[in-house]
């Protein structure tokens, strides 16, 4: 009995892949419909709904496994337009904690605090205690390195860390790496990961099959968003060089406090909401400054990442929420455990 | 809750007299570029250094203002100058002792360039 259970799961999986909804079926489809287009822009407004519709709760499997995305929390930051940036991440604590498939970890990708203040730290150190997943792996952003080039961050979050805080870690057969890219910025530039870190990325990724899944985050976008407002990483392209032979790779960042997306080839690149405050869409406002838009409308900009890794089709599904879907109004951070 | 700390690098005034009566000395030096005011200011609005290339007579005093929501530093190129972080309505100031360009820029934002000319 038990058996025949596997085999149907099994074949509503097989079924599912050759619907074309897994991954690679996703890039043909993507490359089908856009000839030029090959990233979206949303401000905000959750895009993947085909990935979360397919990849149900239902659809677990041993190996199978799921992480939550989080950035950009800017504790610290008290302006307009969100006065209270450390309720908007307790309700994105929330928001994971209820989650019906809990999340086996989270990552930070970065701007933890607004100033890299010791008492920003704590605030964040106190909301995250109350998340369900134990395991959070971190990222700084530049917010991160102030004053003390990041020695502070690297005490706290960065332990057994290389260099300015890169790493790799493994989990249920992805292989997933922390990189920085906002160490050192050179006058003019964009991010920039270095020759010290992108050496170690080499050799990190050297022997490991091709059939390993992949999973690079990093604080700034890897791939070049928008230069004029440094939306990139100057030396990438080296990066990315390393994962091209393999046949799944994903790229998590945040910095830029939206959703957008861009697939090439085999490796599939995503940015983040925040969960402090929104930024404007490339070019449409005259800075990346805070976005302000009005208070009822602040948690259908803010949100987190849910990433499903799986085991068939090695494919990672990427579902973006916002903190309050539209409809329902954004009140407070709500109930849940508590970060006391 | 704000602070408003200002930041003033110290130079011995002596120093600086002696090199504006150095300077002053020096034939070369074209009287109609010559500013006028000792002291200046660059606004930091919209990450953009305003006005992105400021001129001024040596011995001038420079203050950097960040007007964004967001903070913002402002470091020589050249290891001049560096000022601490910034944040909204904070403000840096530096007294150029020496004729010459000075190249500087936003670290965290490194997209953020600007000079002084001191003549």
């Amino acid at each position: 009995m038990k058996d025949k259970n596997k085999d149907l799961i099994d074949q509503k999986l097989h079924d599912l892949n050759n619907d074309g909804v897994d991954r690679r079926g996703f890039l043909k489809c993507m490359a089908w419909a856009g000839t030029g287009l090959v990233w979206t822009m949303s401000g905000g407004i959750p895009t993947s709904r085909a990935f979360a519709k397919t990849y149900g709760k239902n659809a677990a499997k041993s190996g199978d496994f799921s992480f939550v995305q989080i950035s950009d929390s800017h504790i610290g930051f008290n302006k307009p337009a969100n006065p209270d940036v450390t309720a908007t991440l307790q309700t994105a604590i929330n928001k994971i904690n209820a989650m019906p498939q809990k999340p086996d970890f989270i990552i930070h990708t970065g701007d933890l605090s607004q100033l890299s203040k010791p008492s920003e730290f704590d605030t964040l150190d106190q909301v995250l205690k109350g998340a369900s997943a134990k395991q959070i792996y971190f990222v700084p952003g530049e917010h991160d390195m102030l004053s003390d080039n990041g020695e502070q961050f690297l005490q706290r979050y960065g332990k057994g860390t290389k260099g300015s805080g890169w790493y790799s870690f493994d989990q249920k057969g992805v292989h997933f790496v922390g990189l920085v890219n906002v160490a050192n910025l050179k006058a003019g530039g964009m991010g920039s990961l270095g020759n010290e870190q992108l050496e170690w990325l080499e050799k990190d990724l050297k022997g490991r099959s091709a059939s390993t899944p992949i999973v690079l985050f990093a604080h700034i976008p890897l791939w070049t968003i928008y230069p004029d407002w440094g939306w990139g990483t100057d030396d990438s392209e080296q990066a990315l060089s390393y994962v091209k032979r393999f046949g799944s790779v994903t790229v998590l960042n945040g910095h830029i406090h939206q959703i957008m997306q861009k697939v090439e080839g085999k490796v599939s690149f995503h940015t983040a909401m925040s969960t402090a405050f929104p930024q404007p869409a490339p070019g449409t406002a005259p800075s990346a400054g805070p976005m302000k838009v009005p208070a009822d409308q602040l948690q259908r900009v803010l949100g987190i990442t849910d990433v499903n890794y799986l085991v068939s089709g090695r494919s990672l599904a990427v579902v973006d929420s916002p903190l309050a879907d539209s409809g329902s109004s954004a009140s407070g951070s709500g109930s849940g455990s508590g970060g006391r | 809750m704000k602070r408003n700390s200002v930041w003033v690098a110290s130079f011995t005034a002596s120093i600086a007299i002696a090199i504006v009566l150095l300077v002053a000395g020096s034939p070369n030096i074209a009287a109609n570029d010559q500013p006028s005011m000792a002291n200046a200011a660059v606004n930091i609005d919209n990450f953009v250094f305003g006005p992105q290339t400021i001129t001024v007579p040596v011995g001038a005093t420079v203050t950097w203002t960040n007007k964004d929501d967001i903070p913002h530093t402002s470091v020589s190129t050249e290891g001049v100058f560096k000022s601490k972080v910034l944040d909204t309505d904070e403000k840096f100031s530096y007294t150029f002792t020496k004729a010459g360009t000075y190249p500087y820029y936003c670290t965290i934002h490194p997209k953020m360039t600007g000079k002084v000319v001191v003549q």
